[in-house]
Parts: structure tokens; C-alpha cells; sequence
């Protein structure tokens, strides 16, 4: 490894390092204030709420979604829904329609305009004190909305509170390494929402006080990532907001590698244009956490592992290069002899990327770990963190790599494409 | 609200303490790892050089002894050969500019000269059939010295008793230096110097085969000699 390579590979391996001991830090200063709710939580009073079910293209598992919302464990008459079809092409608005009963379920169908548009219409139509979505592939715990609700009751300033978002019955290897990852942002999001950080307010079921839209104006497209979008037009205005890790969402997860690839491609793009847009909360003190960390430590994200991936590929290419010359000049001879393996302590490989490297895996276990006890209540390891490290160190970067490039010529990946891609 | 940004401050720059000792702890238990790798190759080094002057002191004294008993004693090759895998890890791994690296180097050269020169010694006392080739290559700017590094291994393996000595032909080492003055070795690297001639540029195999006729006496006599041990040891058998 050249000596400049090897100075970048420092610096973002003590940036990394940094961010994951600040999140640490942070934990061990407030994991006594985690809030845990009783399972009976009364509020003391029962504000007026109105969810949003968009939806494209999603006969299978909408019923599932409206379903989850009427067994909310909070007071018919102040939990309205609508459910807007956002000019889907398979049989969603018929399911739909049926449930519609004019008092406190609507049911209104549109032309295709994208989903920060059905939440929109939402919004122009509803009168409710707290405002919220929910992507129709997801569903909700009973419980969820009145925890969330106690949240703004205990705190006049906070503007919205994210839930915990949790795997939906995770079958293959995939959906399982998904699983880890979600634990992981649950104990990164908690930490966040004590930093006042938090830079998304998440699709499936964040909930916002109306005055929230009233005041800064409605959903925007926002490069089709609007839930990233609304969240740092809050912090850009200083408003508040918080996590609350056991309000679950249950959430259908891609089961294929395309899949999750368009995905995260939306999402990484989603964040780097949003960055772009939002470039001038980096940095300034005035902004807080999410210009000082939160946004810095996502560029070190995209940016870190682009670098790793294209360190990787050049030493493959090299190691390949170098074999293919010695298969030109003496044949297939010696072609696996790597020199006399033995277990010489003196080869073994001491240089300090590697402690760095085995210091950040220790860290990333100890956060999956932290993530896990928020979301089960109980700290274990499992065979799906070998997954996640696998899955997410040979594909992450593909994706990461893809959302650079095309957030520099500008080519968007939808919402309505994905959806596309989910039917087939 | 103040006290709050002051506590986020104050924040930053413990987790900035933290992870700069984690940073530094690691650096320095790497450095401590590989100030030990340098030690270990040191102790290797001078076990090296004593079996080395005790072999030439044991030569001179000796020169009546008969030809088999001085053979036996100068088994340097193997222990050579340990030193030269080690020698190109710390290269690799601690950097060619690293100036103990670079005094090993010069020392693994000298080496590998006094071996030259006392193996040669025994050959022409003893009459023994013996092929040496003298490699000059270097580690930059030299596609077709890392080729030529390939096939000498090769052919190493092929011909356990061909004694390969290599010199890196930019080190700053008077003996090598001489040694490039009495062979009269142009810069075009790599360079070969077998039994006293001068070959330049890449050759392969084949080709260093056909330059060194002794090289298939050599496989011939091994196959004979192995013959005859098998046979032997049939008869101890019996």
C-alpha cells in the first residue's frame, strides 16, 4: 500500500472511529433516559390524528397495512386515515375504495404524480393536530402511535418523532442481514434524536405536528427521498425532533438483491442530492448536530467506502496482473505456491490498518449490539450479523458508487420505478 | 439551550481524545511488532554470519580434509533462504526505505557474496560439478526483472542444487558494486551472470536452459543419485 494511499485509508478510518465512539459516548451518558413506555399507556389527552396511506401498485399488501392502522390501540374518533392511490395500475384502488366509509376513512384516487404529491393532497384535506404516513408496505404495532403521542406530550418543543423500524418477517439471508442494519440505525437514530441530529423522518409512520407543514410549507419531491427532505428543512429551522425506539413498524423488506439495490440507489441518491441542497447547514455551529456530524458523517460514508472499494479492485487487479504475468513467462509451475505458508508469527500482518480495521468491526458489533437490546430488549449475536457484514461490504459499494455517479449527471431513480420493479 | 451546546462542545472534543489514543495505541503496538520482526531478522543475521565464519575458519584450517567432510559443513543455502523470505515481507510490509530494512538488505547481500565465494572455493578444490547464477535486478522501473524473478524460482525449484544469488543492483554496497565493475554489468536490467558470463535482458527458461548444459547433467545425476540411495536403503532393508 503506497504511503498516500495509506494516509487516506488513516483518515477516514479515524473519522469512522470517531463517529462510532461519539455515538458511544453518547450512550453510555444517556441510556438512562431511554424512555421505556408501561404496557397500558394512558395519555392525558388524546390529540387528533390524521395518517396517510400512499400507495402505487400495491394489491398485495395494502389490506395488510389499512388493517394494522384500525387495530391502532388509540380513540376511533381521533384517528382519521386516507388512502390515497397514486394512479396505481393494478387492482390497488378497488381494495382500497372498500374501505373508504366517509367519517373516519378516506379512500381518493389520483393521477400519478409521485408520493410527496398523495401526501400533499392529504394535507390540503385534513385539519388534525398531528400529521403522518405510512408506505403501504409497511404495518404498525397497536401501541406504536400512542407512545409516539406521549413523546410530544412530555415535550412541548419536539415537532416530530420517528419510530422503530424493524424487519417484517425476514425469510431469506438477505431480509435477515436487512434485519441487523435496522437494528443498528434504531440505537444510531435513538442517539441522534438525544443529539438533535436526525436527518430523515422515515416513510413508515413519522409523525408531525401539523404546524409543522403549516409553517414550512408542504411535502417537496426532493429527488424522490421527501421523508430525508422534510427532515432537514426542520433542522434547518431549529425545529425539534425525536425518536421513539419502542414505537415499531413492521416493514416488507426487498428479497432480492435488485431490489435492494434500487433501493438504497434511491436512497444515497435521495441524500446526496438533498446534501446538495441542503450544503449550507454543513459545518455551521448554528445548525447543531446534523451540520456537524450527521451530514458529515454520511459524505464519509458514501466517500469511505467508494475509496475501499476502489482500493479492493486495484490490489485484485494487481494480485491478477501479476499472476497472469507469471502464468505468461514460466506457465501454470508454482502458480499456488504463495511461498512456504507457516505459522511464523513474523508473517502475520501487524500494520496499524489492521488494528484500525479490527477496532471499527468492534465498534459496528458493539452498536448491532446496542441497536438489538433497543429493539428486542435483549443484547445476542446471531448468524444474521455474519450476513449483514458480508451482504452489505460486497454490494453497498456498488450502490454507493452508482448514487455518486448519478448524482452527477442528474439521473433520478424513482419511487414509481421501484414500485415497478416490485411487481414484476 | 447553552448549557446544552457547551455539553456538545465539550463532547466533541472528548470523543476527538478518545479516538486519537485509539489511533495512537495502535500505531505504536505496530510499530513495537515491527521494531520485533526488525530484532528477529537481526538475531538471523548474526546466527548467519557465525555459522559463516566458522565454516570459512573451519575451511582454511581444514584444506587437508577430504572433500566430503567440507561439502557437509557449509549447509548456509537453507537458512540463507529463510532470511531471504523475511527480508522481502519487511520489504513489502515496512518499506524499502526503511533504513534497517536497508541495512539488512546490505548485509543479506554480503552474504550471500561470502556464500558465492566459498561454495566456488570448494568447487574448484573438490572438482565438483557446481552452476551459479548471479542475478542483477531492480525494484522500480523494471517490468521484466519481476518476470526474470519468476522463472529463476522456477527454475530453483526445478534444480534444487542450482545456487541462485540475487543483487539488487541500485544498493548502495561496495562489494556490489565491485562485483558490477569486475562482470562489467551494463544498467539494461535484469542482468545474469552464469559460471563468469554476462547475459542481458529477460531470457527464459528454455533459454537459460540451452546457456547452462550443466543444468540437465545436474537433473541426470540427482535421478541417479536418488537411484542409488533407494537402492541402498533396499539393501539396509534386507
Amino acid at each position: 500500500m503506497s504511503s498516500v494511499i495509506e494516509t487516506i485509508f488513516y483518515f477516514f478510518s479515524f473519522l469512522a472511529i470517531y463517529i462510532q465512539v461519539f455515538f458511544l459516548v453518547t450512550y453510555i451518558e444517556k441510556r438512562k433516559s431511554i424512555i421505556k413506555n408501561p404496557k397500558n399507556l394512558k395519555l392525558k389527552y388524546y390529540p387528533t390524528v390524521t395518517i396517510t396511506v400512499p400507495c402505487y401498485n400495491e394489491e398485495k399488501t395494502i389490506a395488510k397495512t389499512v388493517d394494522s392502522l384500525l387495530g391502532l390501540d388509540y380513540p376511533k374518533s381521533k384517528l382519521r386515515l386516507f388512502l390515497i392511490d397514486d394512479g396505481s395500475k393494478d387492482n390497488t384502488w378497488n381494495i382500497i375504495k372498500k374501505f373508504h366509509n366517509g367519517k373516519n376513512i378516506f379512500a381518493f384516487t389520483k393521477p400519478n404524480g409521485g408520493k410527496h404529491t398523495a401526501l400533499n393532497l392529504a394535507l390540503e384535506k385534513t385539519d388534525s393536530e398531528f400529521f403522518g404516513c405510512l408506505d403501504s408496505d409497511s404495518l404498525v404495532h397497536p401501541q406504536a402511535l400512542k407512545r409516539i403521542i406521549s413523546y410530544f406530550e412530555r415535550d412541548k418543543e419536539t415537532m416530530a418523532v420517528c419510530p422503530s423500524i424493524i424487519v417484517y418477517e425476514p425469510k431469506n439471508l438477505l431480509q435477515k442481514a436487512q434485519t441487523v442494519e435496522y437494528h443498528m440505525s434504531i440505537y444510531n437514530k435513538k442517539m441522534l434524536g438525544f443529539l438533535g441530529g436526525i436527518h430523515v423522518t422515515p416513510g413508515p409512520f413519522s409523525i408531525f405536528r401539523k404546524k409543522v407543514f403549516d409553517n414550512l410549507g408542504p411535502y417537496h419531491k426532493a429527488h424522490n427521498t421527501e421523508d430525508q427532505e422534510i427532515a432537514l428543512r426542520m433542522q434547518e429551522n431549529g425545529y425539534k425532533i425525536d425518536h421513539c425506539p419502542d414505537a415499531y413498524v413492521y416493514t416488507i423488506t426487498p428479497n432480492t438483491v435488485h431490489k435492494l439495490y434500487k433501493q438504497r440507489l434511491r436512497w444515497i441518491y435521495g441524500f446526496i442530492k438533498n446534501l446538495m441542497d441542503y450544503k449550507r447547514l454543513l459545518f455551521k455551529k448554528k445548525y447543531g448536530t446534523v451540520g456537524l456530524l450527521t451530514l458529515p458523517s454520511g459524505i464519509i460514508g458514501v466517500v469511505g467506502v467508494i475509496f475501499l472499494f476502489v482500493n479492493v479492485i486495484y490490489n485484485l487487479s494487481n494480485f491478477i496482473y501479476h499472476k497472469i504475468i507469471q502464468i505468461q513467462t514460466v506457465g501454470f509451475d508454482n502458480l499456488f505456491s504463495f511461498g512456504s505458508f507457516n505459522f511464523d508469527w513474523f508473517f502475520f500482518d501487524t500494520k496499524a490498518v489492521i488494528f484500525s480495521s479490527i477496532f471499527m468491526y468492534g465498534l459496528i458489533l458493539t452498536s448491532l449490539l446496542i441497536g438489538r437490546k433497543l429493539a428486542e430488549n435483549k443484547a445476542r449475536l446471531s448468524v444474521s450479523i455474519f450476513y449483514y457484514l458480508i451482504v452489505y461490504s460486497v454490494i453497498a459499494p456498488f450502490w454507493m458508487l452508482k448514487a455518486a455517479l448519478n448524482s452527477v449527471v442528474s439521473k433520478e431513480s424513482s419511487w414509481t420505478q421501484e414500485r415497478k420493479v416490485k411487481q414484476s | 439551550m447553552n448549557n446544552n451546546k457547551q455539553n456538545d462542545w465539550k463532547r466533541y472534543v472528548v470523543v476527538f481524545f478518545i479516538t486519537a489514543a485509539i489511533f495512537i495505541t495502535g500505531l505504536w503496538f505496530s510499530g513495537f511488532l515491527d521494531q520485533k520482526r526488525i530484532s528477529q531478522l537481526k538475531s538471523i543475521e548474526n546466527t548467519i554470519s557465525l555459522d559463516l565464519q566458522s565454516s570459512e575458519i573451519q575451511f582454511s584450517l581444514l584444506e587437508e580434509l577430504s572433500c566430503e567432510d567440507i561439502s557437509s559443513s557449509t549447509v548456509l543455502s537453507s537458512e540463507l533462504n529463510s532470511l531471504a523470505e523475511k527480508l522481502s515481507y519487511s520489504e513489502d510490509n515496512i518499506g524499502i526505505d526503511n533504513e534497517e530494512v536497508i541495512s539488512l538488505k546490505k548485509y543479506y547481500s554480503l552474504l550471500q557474496i561470502k556464500d558465492y565465494l566459498l561454495m566456488k572455493k570448494i568447487t574448484e578444490r573438490c572438482g565438483k560439478e557446481s552452476t551459479f547464477i548471479l542475478y542483477f535486478y531492480k525494484n522500480t522501473e523494471c517490468n521484466d526483472c519481476t518476470k526474470q524473478g519468476y522463472v529463476l524460482t522456477s527454475l530453483r525449484e526445478k534444480y534444487p542444487n542450482l545456487r541462485v544469488y540475487s543483487f539488487d543492483y541500485n544498493l548502495d554496497l561496495s562489494a556490489i558494486k565491485a562485483m558490477i565493475a569486475i562482470y562489467k554489468i551494463p544498467d539494461n536490467l535484469p542482468a545474469l551472470v552464469i559460471n563468469g558470463e554476462v547475459y542481458n535482458g529477460f531470457k527464459t527458461i528454455e533459454e537459460i536452459e540451452e546457456m547452462v548444459p550443466e543444468l540437465k547433467d545436474m537433473l541426470e545425476a540427482e535421478a541417479k543419485a536418488d537411484a542409488e540411495a533407494k537402492v541402498e536403503r533396499k539393501d539396509g532393508n534386507k
